[in-house]
């Protein structure tokens, strides 16, 4: 299976640790495109730092687009108001950190 | 992306009755690589307002679209609102709460933009008439992300069959679309990017969502400020000199 990394930026009004930022991506692919097309993603937080809310996700290189949505939706991480953006997409974690940081 | 295309979002809806919360939410849109956004005013608002928009725009290199949503109930106030506010605002958005508004909006040139806010099927007046009627006209249909962004469950699929459908008509009769957050706060605010992954969702290609951020907002506020100048004549026609030098005896 081809894979994808995603740099993502978590913006929320507290802060929020790896389990919940999983949770709550997890549950927006969950919520857009069913237990189903959640199974087909391949969705794993490879990386989170909880101080700068940066992180990576991994996703199947065919489920970007759904993970880029579900990501897009989410407006509230364990009940506090957040939204998360996806900075870029990339083929290997190596160009991901080279270009993103 | 971002570096050839200015991207556009013609709908904030900030509280104006909280500046500082304007001045985040219009830095959070320059950050997220918006060049223009269109803020919604209230038809009475003070010119002193506007001019503090503007210069919180300024500072972070924003361009500022004056709007007003107009939400009337029958169309003949539309007409009374557009023969009021039409001079006042460079956007004027119509909220279609009835067939009648619907139709009445999109035939009128001076619309900008058709908005139907309801994510019930019955509601929403966005169909092959009125495709038919804004493809003659210029207003564009407005896709506001926000609600997609607060409904969950049975609602935001019903929301997204009715854009699906409303996209698929004004692609097929050529109606400009544009994509708006229509945020009132900045965790409602996506980046271009992201706005063409929601888009997906209702199956609008991500060529046509760029262009919904970036062209067509452009267009209308061009549009709009040419029609606002006071050269302006008609569409084309424009007083380049005035003045003694112009008399020809």
């Amino acid at each position: 299976m081809r894979r994808r990394y995603l740099a993502v930026r978590v913006e929320s009004e507290a802060s929020v640790n790896r389990e919940e930022l999983t949770d709550a991506v997890w549950r927006a692919v969950t919520q857009l495109f069913g237990e189903y097309g959640a199974s087909q993603v391949g969705l794993v937080v490879i990386e989170y730092d909880e101080q700068n809310g940066r992180g990576v996700v991994r996703c199947s290189h065919k489920a970007v687009p759904m993970v880029k949505a579900s990501i897009a939706s989410i407006t509230k991480i364990d009940g506090k108001s957040a939204a998360i953006r996806v900075l870029g997409v990339s083929g290997t974690l190596k160009a991901l950190h080279k270009r993103y940081g | 992306m971002t570096a050839t295309r200015g991207f556009g979002d013609l709908h904030l809806r900030p509280p104006l009755s909280d500046m500082e919360r304007v001045k985040r939410m219009v830095a959070k849109s320059a950050e997220l690589g918006f060049r223009l956004v269109g803020v919604t005013l209230p038809y009475n608002a003070s010119l002193e307002v506007v001019e503090k928009l503007r210069k919180i725009c300024a500072e972070v290199d924003v361009d500022l679209a004056t709007r007003i949503d107009l939400a009337p109930k029958a169309s003949n106030e539309l007409l009374d609102d557009l023969r009021r506010f039409r001079r006042r605002f460079e956007l004027v958005s119509v909220v279609c709460t009835s067939k009648s508004v619907a139709r009445q909006a999109a035939k009128d040139r001076r619309v900008d933009l058709l908005s139907f806010p309801s994510s019930e099927r019955r509601q929403r007046f966005f169909d092959r008439a009125e495709a038919e009627l804004a493809s003659g006209a210029l207003a564009s249909l407005e896709v506001d992300m926000a609600p997609l962004l607060l409904l969950e469950g049975f609602q935001r699929a019903r929301l997204l069959s009715c854009l699906r459908r409303e996209v698929a008509i004004a692609e097929g009769f050529k109606v400009p679309i544009t994509v708006c957050s229509g945020a009132t706060s900045e965790q409602l605010l996506r980046n271009p990017s992201d706005f063409v992954a929601l888009a997906s969702l209702f199956d609008m290609a991500s060529e046509r969502a760029l262009e919904a951020l970036s062209e067509v907002p452009f267009a209308i506020v061009r549009r709009n400020r040419e029609k606002l100048s006071p050269d302006f004549v008609a569409p084309g026609i424009r007083v380049v000199r005035r003045g003694d030098c112009c008399r020809s005896g």
